[in-house]
């Protein structure tokens, strides 16, 4: 099972960042290219904000999962019941949704829109993760929605490059859902297609 | 290539005598994962808890922000409802902030909704304090 975890070294520095917060989000190289590449955002005022509506309705509610993620990873994380290289999986796989969060909300801005803030708390089934194997389950639970919810989310984007960003994050999610699944001794990718 | 008897006749008589049948709460069960991004029966997420929904107005949940467009919608929820608003959120309620293209399969839908009529009112999945 270790060969699916990246190596120690990789991921000592994404641990540091992980147990400071989220205070210091940066969009990642691939984030940046990907909204820079996108014409229409680098242009967008108030005008195009209002065409941009199920956009912008989108950003938010995907960010808000984002936001989630991140929260639940964290929970994870400290719970104690992660143990190494599991745990170390687990805080790169919420830098990512980070990355994503952070790209999603730049965004939303860029759309004129006001990006949804995280909730201060939320409701996780904390008292059903007794096991490591638990916690893997729930994180893998999300992931998989996540999926769901990017492919469902795509056909109703206005705009196509803003559909790609949104693929490529449902690209990220589905590796996280694929590779919690082997790490709990499931078939890592159950079928042909997703929905 | 041969169709189906039953989608011949759908496609003769119009999409609303093809109403699917009964809903499979098996197969609904699996369908509900994709719903698990946002919603959980027992608590609120991103969107809120489907515990208690049947028979509920939409955006009744006191402890949740609903959009403008849910909260005036009129809407209760039933399998009617469900059925038509789970086809295309965005068009059922324009301006809703559940922004996803749908359940498009109308088996599919069926089978959702029979996993949500049972679920939502499982005293062991929803426990007292998780309905209204």
């Amino acid at each position: 099972m270790s060969s699916i975890f990246p190596p120690a070294a990789q991921t000592a520095a994404a641990r540091r960042g992980f147990l400071s917060g989220f205070g210091k989000l940066t969009l990642s190289a691939t984030a940046i290219a990907l909204l820079a590449g996108h014409d229409r955002l680098a242009l967008v005022g108030p005008a195009a904000a209002k065409t941009a509506g199920n956009d912008v309705t989108f950003l938010n509610a995907a960010l808000a999962a984002e936001q989630e993620a991140i929260a639940a990873y964290q929970v994870g994380a400290a719970s104690g019941l992660l143990q190494k290289p599991v745990l170390d999986l687990a805080v790169q796989f919420q830098g990512h949704h980070k990355e994503h969060a952070a790209a999603l909300a730049a965004t939303v801005k860029k759309l004129g829109g006001t990006p949804v803030a995280g909730k201060a708390q939320y409701s996780f089934p904390v008292d059903k993760l007794k096991t490591q194997a638990d916690v893997l389950g729930f994180a893998a639970e999300l992931e998989r929605g996540a999926v769901s919810a990017y492919l469902g989310a795509i056909p109703i984007l206005d705009d196509r490059e803003l559909a790609k960003v949104a693929a490529s994050i449902l690209g990220d999610e589905a590796m996280h859902w694929a590779v919690l699944r082997q790490a709990l001794g499931q078939p890592p990718v159950p079928s042909a297609f997703v929905s | 290539m041969k169709y189906p008897f039953a989608a011949v006749i759908c496609l003769i008589a119009g999409a609303s005598l093809c109403q699917a049948a009964d809903g499979d709460p098996g197969r609904g069960a699996q369908i509900y994962q994709r719903c698990l991004a946002c919603h959980s029966l027992e608590h609120n997420r991103s969107g809120p808890r489907h515990c208690g929904l049947f028979g509920r107005p939409a955006a009744a949940l006191p402890d949740f922000s609903y959009s403008p467009a849910l909260k005036s919608s009129g809407l209760v929820w039933d399998e009617a409802s469900l059925d038509h608003f789970l086809e295309n959120p965005l068009k059922a309620v324009p301006g809703t902030r559940m922004a996803y293209a749908g359940v498009k399969n109308s088996q599919e839908r069926a089978d959702l909704i029979a996993y949500l009529k049972s679920a939502t009112r499982d005293a062991e999945k929803c426990p007292s304090g998780s309905s209204p």
